[in-house]
């Protein structure tokens, strides 16, 4: 393994750790907008919050794919090709949701109620089928020499992997609740404290079931003890600590913490494959590797020289943007969405 | 159905209606921020109006250009998964760099235009609008490098089975690159003009429902978008001709089969204007000849033949092995037509419009017919653009990637019929929503006019802020 392919597989994880981080909270707002808002105007602050800056998490996911395509073409085709359903499902998510705040913000008075649902719903399916996806991913999949996979039902859908979509689904949720938190004033922002104080008691009583499947169904605690280890008790002190901020009213705490557990899954998810990209259940000798799986030797190194080219800059103006917007979206004062 | 089939339908599909949306965005996003620097520079209020209301018809385009711009990504993966694997190295790079480099500042300078009307100053605000345009001109740049390497493959070398990349210069150095990039920036800034000129004569015509600042509002605004329209135009004729000729080098038999051209043609070569071809017996039914024509677009002048589709199919099998190398050739035929003949119409209804309108003796607005006829318009970019990629990704056929890497290779083995069936239905149901609402939501937007977006501006007013810096407020 070249410390190029170790570099990109590494920043292949950091992609999808800040998507998570970022669009995390994105989802927990969007699920909210139908289960926590009670009424218009508290809609239209919720939603409010995350107006400007959703678009911009999106394109974390966006650089994601594109970062695996270009870097590991082989873990892309094999990985997008295998869960063809499973993905669709996920484009589904994303596009009923991803049309919702132009669409609602458009339509007359009494036709927002579509556009509400349809940015809950999407805001529902987008990380519980990724979390399908990723935790039926680390048990490994039925894959032949080629990398193709064929997968029947239970590969996809079984007791671990629907565990670990609704952990995802929960760790967005409360993720939006803590952000809720420190972006509004007013009922909401008490109401969306309390809903997060109860709801960590459910993410407790997962996490500990995701740690045990996690022992039983996968090889991480056997292939990387100290690191499954390790990142297991970080995302369970973070948890504590998030739950701990929301009774102290520390709302920035609460938020950083619930986003550095969704970072800290992410860093499990990828130091347990290593140094595999996909596991084989058929044999071993299928699995995809780092080494094996990557583009050449030049695409990786001009693709390297661009991301560390761009990285500071994007980063810096995504920082700006969070600066300008860094007031809270008071209950007083909501007005539509847009120009 | 086999999956060949179906994958294809998928792309021609998700490809056509995703198409519809990133010309509009790209247009109407230089016609926005080119309107809002005339608001900077002159302090009209009224340029600021027009500013934000086509800003808010771009923002519709815009959503539903980014969720279908996912599928497109996406789908390379899951229905072509050989292909994704053969050019990885190669077509994944441009793909990565125009997320890291087009998306995160497309994305992120419109939530910042979009909410800090009152936040920043009008010269910085007009320049996140900048950046938007910036980068989406960029984005389609990034995706022709891409797809530019499957018409003409460059900067690569063949090994271990795949293409791999070995000169990235040389895929930005690509000829096709230029030819594509500059005539779909030239067909994007047209779209931009002729929409904006065409929903402001549609919405003039019933002016009496209109208050007078709106009216005046569409009056300029239609001005402004038939300027933007007749530089488009000539912008895409001029790179359209460039693109052709380069075609019959680069793609003899994309060249011959948007001509209807079986036998090797005389030389001088004769042009033909319209025609139907029998395609199972490789003869043209009928068709109505102009001499000379046709050596003039090819290589712009008087003498010189072109090789027909038969015997460049005699050399692409004695090269390629056997297969069925003819494109659908009345499909292209008549998508080249209609494209460049839709492309004239512009570039007339574009000059008349101006014309009609000019200082002295502004008479356009009078003229129902000619209101109506730029209307109508508002409709052609978007027949026009769809001709366009038909003739492009049809004439790549049999091949992926030209001469290099075939479709029936390309598809992902294990992905069921069933499944693509299933994709294919929800997404052509899906689109047909999209567009319904689109319509409807832009038909909407042209009703209620320019004037009627005052309340939307509280939303910026100071909110009580634990972190406050205190910077930013004006």
């Amino acid at each position: 393994m070249s410390s190029l392919q170790l570099f990109w597989f590494i920043l292949i994880g950091v992609l999808f750790a800040g998507f998570f981080f970022l669009e995390g909270f994105d989802f927990g707002v969007g699920m909210s907008v139908q289960t926590l808002a009670k009424n218009d105007k508290e809609q239209d602050q919720v939603i409010q919050t995350i107006g400007p800056v959703w678009d911009g998490n999106e394109v974390w996911l966006i650089s994601a794919g594109g970062a695996m395509f270009a870097s590991f073409p082989m873990w892309y085709a094999s990985l997008f090709s295998g869960y063809y359903l499973i993905l669709f499902l996920i484009l589904f998510g994303l596009i009923i949701r991803g049309v919702s705040f132009e669409f609602r913000s458009g339509m007359p008075e009494e036709r927002k109620w579509i556009w509400n649902w349809t940015l809950t719903i999407g805001s529902f399916i987008v990380p519980f089928f990724f979390g399908i996806l990723f935790i039926s991913m680390i048990q490994g999949m039925p894959m032949d020499s080629n990398g193709d996979m064929t997968a029947g039902f239970t590969d996809y859908i079984n007791l671990f992997s629907v565990v670990g979509g609704i952990a995802l689904t929960l760790l967005c949720y409360l993720h939006g609740m803590n952000y809720i938190s420190l972006k509004t004033t007013g009922p909401i922002r008490e109401r969306a404290k309390k809903y997060a104080r109860a709801l960590y008691w459910a993410l407790y009583a997962g996490l500990i079931v995701f740690a045990v499947l996690l022992y039983i169904q996968t090889d991480f605690f056997a292939l990387h003890p100290v690191s499954t280890s390790v990142l297991l008790g970080v995302m369970i002190l973070f948890t504590v600590i998030a739950n701990y901020c929301s009774y102290i009213n520390k709302e920035l705490v609460a938020f950083l913490t619930s986003g550095f557990t969704l970072i800290a899954l992410v860093a499990l998810l990828f130091t347990g494959l290593f140094p595999r990209v996909l596991i084989s259940s058929t044999t071993s000798a299928n699995d995809l590797l780092i080494e094996s799986a990557s583009s050449s030797p030049y695409t990786l190194k001009i693709m390297s020289y661009t991301a560390i080219g761009l990285l500071p800059f994007i980063l810096a103006y995504i920082a700006w943007t969070y600066y300008i917007f860094r007031k809270r979206v008071k209950h007083t004062e909501i007005a539509g969405y847009g120009g | 159905m086999d999956i060949v089939t179906l994958a294809r339908f998928q792309f021609a599909m998700t490809t056509i209606f995703h198409y519809f949306f990133v010309p509009f965005s790209i247009g109407v996003a230089l016609v926005v921020a080119i309107m809002e620097t005339m608001y900077v520079v002159k302090k009209d209020e009224s340029y600021k109006k027009m500013a934000k209301f086509w800003g808010n018809i771009f923002l519709l385009s815009f959503a539903v250009g980014v969720v279908t711009g996912i599928i497109q990504e996406f789908q390379f993966g899951m229905n072509w998964s050989a292909y994704s694997r053969f050019v990885g190295d190669i077509f994944g790079a441009p793909l990565a760099v125009e997320a890291l480099l087009a998306f995160f500042l497309e994305s992120t300078f419109l939530g910042l235009w979009m909410f800090t009307w009152q936040r920043v100053n009008p010269k910085m605000h007009v320049s996140f609008m900048w950046l938007v345009t910036l980068g989406s001109i960029l984005s389609a740049f990034w995706i022709l490098v891409a797809n530019s390497f499957m018409q003409h493959p460059t900067g690569y070398t063949y090994r271990n089975g795949r293409a791999e990349m070995n000169d990235f210069g040389a895929l930005l150095k690509n000829p096709q690159v230029w030819y594509e990039f500059s005539h779909v920036i030239m067909a994007a800034i047209l779209m931009g003009g002729i929409l904006i000129a065409g929903m402001s004569a549609f919405r003039l015509l019933k002016r009496h429902t209109l208050s007078e600042l709106s009216t005046s509002i569409f009056k300029k605004s239609l001005r402004v978008g038939l300027g933007i329209a007749l530089f488009g135009s000539l912008g895409v004729l001029a790179t359209g001709d460039m693109q052709m000729q380069a075609l019959v080098e680069d793609q003899p038999m994309k060249f011959a089969a948007t001509e209807g051209l079986y036998e090797d043609s005389d030389d001088p070569a004769s042009w033909t204007a319209v025609g139907w071809m029998d395609e199972a017996n490789h003869e043209r039914v009928f068709g109505i000849r102009v001499p000379y024509v046709l050596s003039i677009l090819s290589y712009h002048s008087l003498s010189g033949g072109v090789e027909g589709m038969d015997s460049l199919n005699e050399s692409l099998t004695a090269e390629y092995g056997d297969d069925n190398y003819f494109p659908p050739v009345n499909a292209m035929f008549w998508s080249f037509r209609i494209m460049v003949g839709l492309g004239m119409l512009t570039l007339l209804v574009s000059t008349l419009g101006l014309f009609f309108t000019r200082k002295k003796s502004p008479s356009l607005f009078k003229k129902p017919w000619m209101l109506w006829t730029v209307g109508a318009m508002t409709f052609a970019p978007f027949i026009a653009n769809t001709c366009g990629w038909l003739v492009t990704e049809l004439g790549r056929y049999p091949w992926t990637v030209y001469g290099m890497f075939k479709m029936e290779d390309s598809v992902s083995p294990n992905v069921t019929p069933a499944s693509l069936l299933f994709s294919n239905i929800v997404y052509f149901l899906l689109f047909g929503g999209l567009a319904v609402v689109m319509f409807y939501l832009v038909v909407r937007e042209l009703r209620k006019g320019p004037d009627q977006q005052e309340e939307q501006e509280k939303e910026e007013e100071p909110a009580t802020d634990p972190f406050d810096g205190g910077a930013f407020n004006e």
